[in-house]
C-alpha cells in the first residue's frame, strides 16, 4: 500500500474475494503503540470527525495472490504507470511485518456502525467482513457479494445456503468462513438440501416472525410488571437504520435485566425469545443451478409468498460445484456438460419472471462493472419489506477464463449487453414512479468480443465453427432486443391515468327502466 | 495485351500481384474471391509457433486443470477430444483452400525454436503448400544479443529447413538489419529461393486514458513503398534469387515502380483490407494500361529496368543523394 497515493476509495477491500484487505477508521491516538511498520493516515473526506485515521491492512498469509485488488485500484503513480496505490509483492520479505500489523489491526475497535456511511464504497468497507478467508477458488466471482452482505448486515443475518459452491467454501467444516464481530454477533448459517433452499429460508423467516409475534404478545401480557414506556418503545421500534437497530438492542438489554427481577413464568419464557424483538435479516443464498433450475419451484413459491426475505443468486451460469453442467441460466452458445455442442436455447430471464409479480424487489448486478450499483442494490433489497431477489453475475473458472481477468469479464458482459444492470423497486410504483431503473447503457461492444474472450463460448468455434457463427448471430440479436425491451419498460409512465368506468348497456337499461 | 507473367520463389505466376499474409487469405471464401479477382498467388496467415504453444497450454489449463481426482468435479468443460486445436484448424483450412483454387498457395511460418520451425514446416509441406515463407517477426530487444547472433540464428534455421524440405523456401524480413544487402545475400547462399522486403510490425500504442500499452494494427500508405523500392533496386544486381516487395503497395503506380526497380512480385495486404478485394483487378488493369501507353510488352521487359545498375543516375538510390533531396525541398510557406 502506498498511502501517498491512496485516496481511501475502498475498492480494493470491496473486490477482495477472500476478505483479506480490511480498512478501519479509528482515533489516531489508538495507534500510539502500534508496531513500527503499521501505517495509518488521517482519513480523507468530510464525513469523518477530526483526528480520525484510516488504515488498510492485508492479512498477507491469507492472500491467494489473485491480483484483483491491484487490478481494481484506480490510482496510478504519475511517474510510473505500473505502480499503483496498492501493489503485489513477494510474501516472504514482508510476512513477519504484515503479521504483526494484522494482529494489531484486529484489536483496534470497529467504527461505530451508526456513523457508517454505508451507501458509499469507502464507508461500507469500514464494516467488518463476517465472511472471510473462504476456501473459494482464487479470484472467485461469487464471494465478494457474500462478503458485502455480511459487511452491511452480518450482525443480524440468518443465512439459508443452498448446496453448491457457496455451501462448500462456506462450510468446509470444522473451519468456517462465517465469523463474528467484536460484540460476538455474526451471521447464523445453515445449509439445506440443493432443491429446497428457498423454502428452507422461508421457514427461517416464518419462525422468526412467529417468535417476534409471541415475544410481543408476552410483552403486552407483562406490560403491568414492566416499564410501560420501555414496552411501547420495544413494540413500536423503528429499526430501519443502524441507529434504530442499536437503540432496540439497548432496549432488549434493558428488558432482559428487568425480566430477571420478575418471578412470573411468562418472564422466563420471554427471556428466551426477547432477542427476536431485534431486526433479523434473512438471506437465501445459492447458485443458478438451485435458483433457476432444481430449486426454482420453491424459489417461485417464496417470491409469491410476499415474505421479507433476501434472495441472493450467485449466477455462474452453470452448475459449478459439480463440474460444469448446463443450467437454465446457461447462455445460448455456451459449451457445458449436457450442451457439448453449445446450448441452443437462451438463458432464462429470471429477473423478468420475478418482476412480473410486481411485489418483488429485483436487482441485476455485476460488481466488477459497477460496484456502487451493487452496493445500493444490496441496501435497497434488505430494506424492502417483502421478497427481494438479487441476481449477481459471478465469473467462475468454469467459464474458461483466468480469474485475474474477473473484472474485465464482468465489464465485457455488461458492455456487450449479456448482463444488463438494473433495479426494480416496487416502492417506487407505490409512489407513482416507474419501478424499473436501468443502470447500464445499451450494448456498446459486439457480443462477439465478449464470447470470444471466454473458453466456454470460444471452444464451440473449434468444434462447430458454422454453428458457432449462427448462434452468435442469434445471441447478438437477443441481447439487443432484451436491452430494448427493458429500456421501453423503464421508460413507461407510471402515473395512474383517470379511468372512467364505462356504463354497460344493462346498467343503462336498469337506470331507465 | 501485355504479358504480365513472372515468377516468385521459382513458382510461375500469372502476374506480379500476390495476396500477402493476412486474415484475408485464411479462409476459403476470400481465397476463392482473391483467385477470381486475379491474384497470382496467396500467402496464408502465418502459423505462429508461440500461438500454438499458448493455445495448447490454455486448452490444457481450462480443460484439464481440475483433473486432480476431485470426487465431485474433475473437469468443467466437456471432454476435449472433439475439439480441434488451432493447428488442426489451420492445416485443414490449407487443405480446403488448396483443393479449391489453382493459383499457388504459399504457407507462412513463424517459429520459436528450431524444432518448432522444422516440425511445423513439415506440417505445412504435408498440408499441400506450394512454397513456404518464413516470417521473421521478431523484435530484437535483448541488449545481450548482437546483430550477428540474430542473423546467424535465422541463417541456421533457413539452412536446416532447406536441407530437410523439397518445397521452395522464401523469407520475409523486416528492415531492422544493419546490413541488409549482406544479409540478403547470405540468405540466398543459405538456400532461400526468394526474399520479401519488408514486413511491418504491429506497433504498440499508448492509450491516453488508461495508459495501457496496446498493440495496434496500422495499415500502410504508399509513402512506405519507397523504402522497399529503393532496397530492391539496390539488391537487384547482387542476388539471383527472386525478390518481392511488401509494404505500402496500394496502386498500380506503386507496383510498377517496384517492378521497374527489380521486384519479381509485389504483395498486397493493406490495400485489400482497406479497399476490398476488388482493388486487385483495378490495379491489374491500370498496370496493363500503363504498359500499353508506354509500349511495354511484358513484365519481363520492364523488370529491373530502373534498378540501381540500370538507373539513369545510379547514385540516386544511395545516401549521397541526401543533401540534394533536402535542397529540393521547398517549404510550403515560401511558395
Ligand atoms: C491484419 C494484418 C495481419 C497480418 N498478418 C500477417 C501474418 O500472419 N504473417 C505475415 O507474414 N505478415 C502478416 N501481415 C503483414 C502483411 O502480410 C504485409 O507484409 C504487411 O502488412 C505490409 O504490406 P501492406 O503495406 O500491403 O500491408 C499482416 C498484416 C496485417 C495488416
Ligand atoms: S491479491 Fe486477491 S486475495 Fe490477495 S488481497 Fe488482493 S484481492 Fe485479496
Ligand atoms: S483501491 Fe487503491 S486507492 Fe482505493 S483504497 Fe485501495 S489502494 Fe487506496
Amino acid at each position: 500500500m502506498d498511502y501517498q497515493l491512496c485516496t481511501h476509495c475502498g475498492k480494493c477491500a470491496f473486490v477482495c474475494p477472500h476478505g483479506v484487505i480490511r480498512s478501519k477508521a479509528f482515533p489516531a491516538e489508538l495507534a500510539a503503540h502500534a508496531p513500527a511498520g503499521f501505517e495509518h493516515v488521517p482519513i480523507k473526506g468530510k464525513d469523518y470527525p477530526e483526528g480520525m485515521h484510516i488504515s488498510y491492512q492485508v492479512s498477507a498469509e491469507d492472500c491467494t495472490g489473485c491480483t484483483l485488488c491491484v487490478d481494481i485500484c484506480p490510482i496510478r503513480d504519475k511517474s510510473q504507470a505500473n505502480y499503483k496505490a496498492i501493489n503485489m509483492a513477494p510474501l516472504e520479505p514482508v510476512r513477519a511485518a504484515h503479521q504483526a500489523n494484522w494482529t494489531f489491526f484486529l484489536q483496534l475497535p470497529d467504527y461505530d456502525r451508526q456513523q457508517l456511511k454505508l451507501k458509499t464504497i469507502k464507508g461500507s468497507m469500514l464494516g467488518q467482513p463476517l465472511f472471510e478467508f473462504s476456501g473459494a477458488c482464487s479470484g472467485c466471482g461469487e464471494t465478494p457479494y457474500i462478503k458485502l452482505a455480511t459487511q452491511l448486515f452480518g450482525d443480524r443475518m440468518l443465512v439459508a445456503n443452498a448446496t453448491g459452491c457457496s455451501s462448500i467454501y462456506g462450510g468446509n467444516l470444522p473451519t468456517t468462513p462465517w465469523a463474528k464481530n467484536q460484540q460476538g454477533r455474526g451471521p447464523a448459517w445453515n445449509n439445506s438440501l440443493f432443491e429446497d433452499n428457498a423454502e428452507f429460508g422461508l421457514g427461517m423467516r416464518l419462525a422468526i416472525d412467529k417468535q417476534q409475534q409471541f415475544a410481543s404478545e408476552l410483552l403486552i401480557q407483562l406490560k403491568e410488571s414492566l416499564d410501560t414506556e420501555l414496552v411501547d418503545a420495544l413494540l413500536h421500534a423503528d429499526q430501519a437504520d443502524e441507529a434504530g437497530i442499536h437503540q432496540q438492542r439497548l432496549r432488549v438489554n434493558e428488558l432482559q435485566h428487568a425480566l430477571q427481577q420478575l418471578s412470573e413464568p411468562l418472564a422466563r419464557r420471554l427471556e428466551t425469545i426477547a432477542d427476536s424483538l431485534c431486526k433479523r435479516s434473512v438471506w437465501i443464498i445459492g447458485g443458478d443451478g438451485w435458483a433457476y433450475d432444481i430449486g426454482f419451484g420453491g424459489l417461485d413459491h417464496v417470491l409469491a409468498s410476499g415474505k421479507d426475505v433476501n434472495i441472493l443468486v450467485l449466477d455462474t451460469e452453470v452448475y459449478s460445484n459439480t463440474g460444469g453442467q448446463t443450467s437454465k441460466a446457461t447462455p445460448r452458445g455456451a459449451v457445458a456438460k449436457f450442451s457439448a455442442a453449445g446450448k441452443d436455447t437462451a438463458k432464462k430471464d429470471l429477473a423478468r419472471i420475478a418482476m412480473d409479480y410486481e411485489h418483488v424487489y429485483v436487482a441485476h448486478v455485476a460488481y466488477g462493472s459497477k460496484d456502487v450499483q451493487t452496493l445500493h442494490a444490496f441496501i435497497e433489497a434488505e430494506s424492502f419489506q417483502g421478497p427481494s431477489l438479487i441476481i449477481a453475475y459471478a465469473p467462475c473458472i468454469a467459464h474458461g477464463v483466468d480469474l485475474k481477468n474477473n473484472h474485465k469479464q464482468q465489464q465485457l458482459a455488461v458492455e456487450s449487453g449479456h448482463w444488463p444492470l438494473f433495479r426494480f423497486d416496487p416502492r417506487l410504483a407505490a409512489e407513482g414512479k416507474n419501478p424499473l431503473h436501468l443502470d447500464s447503457k445499451p450494448p456498446s461492444i459486439p457480443y462477439r468480443e465478449f464470447v470470444q474472450s471466454e473458453t466456454r463460448f470460444s471452444m464451440l468455434w473449434r468444434a462447430h465453427p458454422e454453428r458457432a457463427e449462427e448462434i452468435l448471430q442469434q445471441s447478438q440479436q437477443e441481447v439487443r432486443e432484451r436491452f430494448y425491451r427493458y429500456q421501453q419498460l423503464a421508460a413507461l409512465s407510471w402515473e395512474e391515468e383517470e379511468h372512467t368506468v364505462p356504463h354497460t348497456e344493462s346498467e343503462e337499461g336498469k337506470h331507465h327502466g | 495485351m501485355a504479358d504480365l507473367s513472372t515468377s516468385y520463389m521459382g513458382l510461375p505466376l500469372i502476374n506480379p500481384l500476390i495476396a500477402s499474409s493476412s486474415p484475408l487469405t485464411g479462409n476459403l471464401d476470400d481465397a476463392r474471391r482473391l483467385e477470381d479477382a486475379g491474384a497470382a498467388a496467396i500467402i496464408l496467415p502465418s502459423l505462429f509457433e508461440e500461438e500454438l504453444l499458448q493455445d495448447q497450454q490454455q486448452m490444457h489449463e481450462f480443460m484439464d486443470h481440475q483433473a486432480i481426482g476431485h470426487g465431485e468435479a474433475d473437469s468443467f468443460l466437456p471432454p476435449s477430444s472433439d475439439y480441434k486445436s488451432h493447428l488442426d484448424h489451420y492445416l485443414e483450412t490449407i487443405a480446403t483452400i488448396k483443393a479449391a483454387i489453382d493459383i499457388p498457395v504459399i504457407g507462412s511460418l513463424n517459429g520459436v525454436s528450431l524444432a518448432g520451425w522444422l516440425e511445423h514446416g513439415a506440417d505445412l509441406q504435408q498440408a499441400g503448400c506450394d512454397a513456404l515463407e518464413l516470417n521473421i517477426y521478431y523484435v530484437p530487444a535483448n541488449p545481450e544479443e548482437t546483430g550477428s547472433d540474430v542473423e546467424s540464428r535465422y541463417l541456421q534455421i533457413l539452412e536446416n529447413l532447406c536441407a530437410q524440405f523439397t518445397l521452395p523456401i522464401g523469407i520475409k524480413i523486416s528492415h531492422s538489419f544493419s546490413s541488409i544487402a549482406h544479409f540478403v545475400r547470405q540468405l540466398e547462399r543459405a538456400g532461400a529461393k526468394g526474399t520479401a522486403l519488408f514486413n511491418r510490425f504491429y506497433q504498440p500504442d499508448i492509450d491516453l486514458s488508461s495508459l495501457q500499452v496496446t498493440p495496434k494494427i496500422q495499415l500502410s500508405n504508399s509513402i512506405e513503398s519507397l523504402e522497399r523500392i529503393r532496397w530492391i533496386a539496390l539488391l537487384r544486381a547482387h542476388v539471383q534469387m527472386d525478390l518481392a516487395a511488401t509494404g505500402g503497395f496500394h496502386d498500380a503506380n506503386d507496383v510498377i515502380k517496384a517492378v521497374l526497380a527489380g521486384a519479381d512480385a509485389v504483395y498486397l495486404c493493406s490495400s485489400l483490407l482497406q479497399h476490398g478485394i476488388q482493388r486487385l483487378p483495378e490495379i491489374l488493369s491500370d498496370i496493363s494500361d500503363w504498359m500499353h501507353v508506354h509500349e511495354y510488352e511484358s513484365i519481363a521487359q520492364l523488370k529491373g529496368s530502373v534498378c540501381q545498375k540500370h538507373a539513369i543516375e545510379p547514385a540516386a538510390y544511395e545516401r549521397a543523394n541526401y543533401l540534394k533531396t533536402l535542397k529540393s525541398y521547398q517549404r510550403s510557406d515560401n511558395n
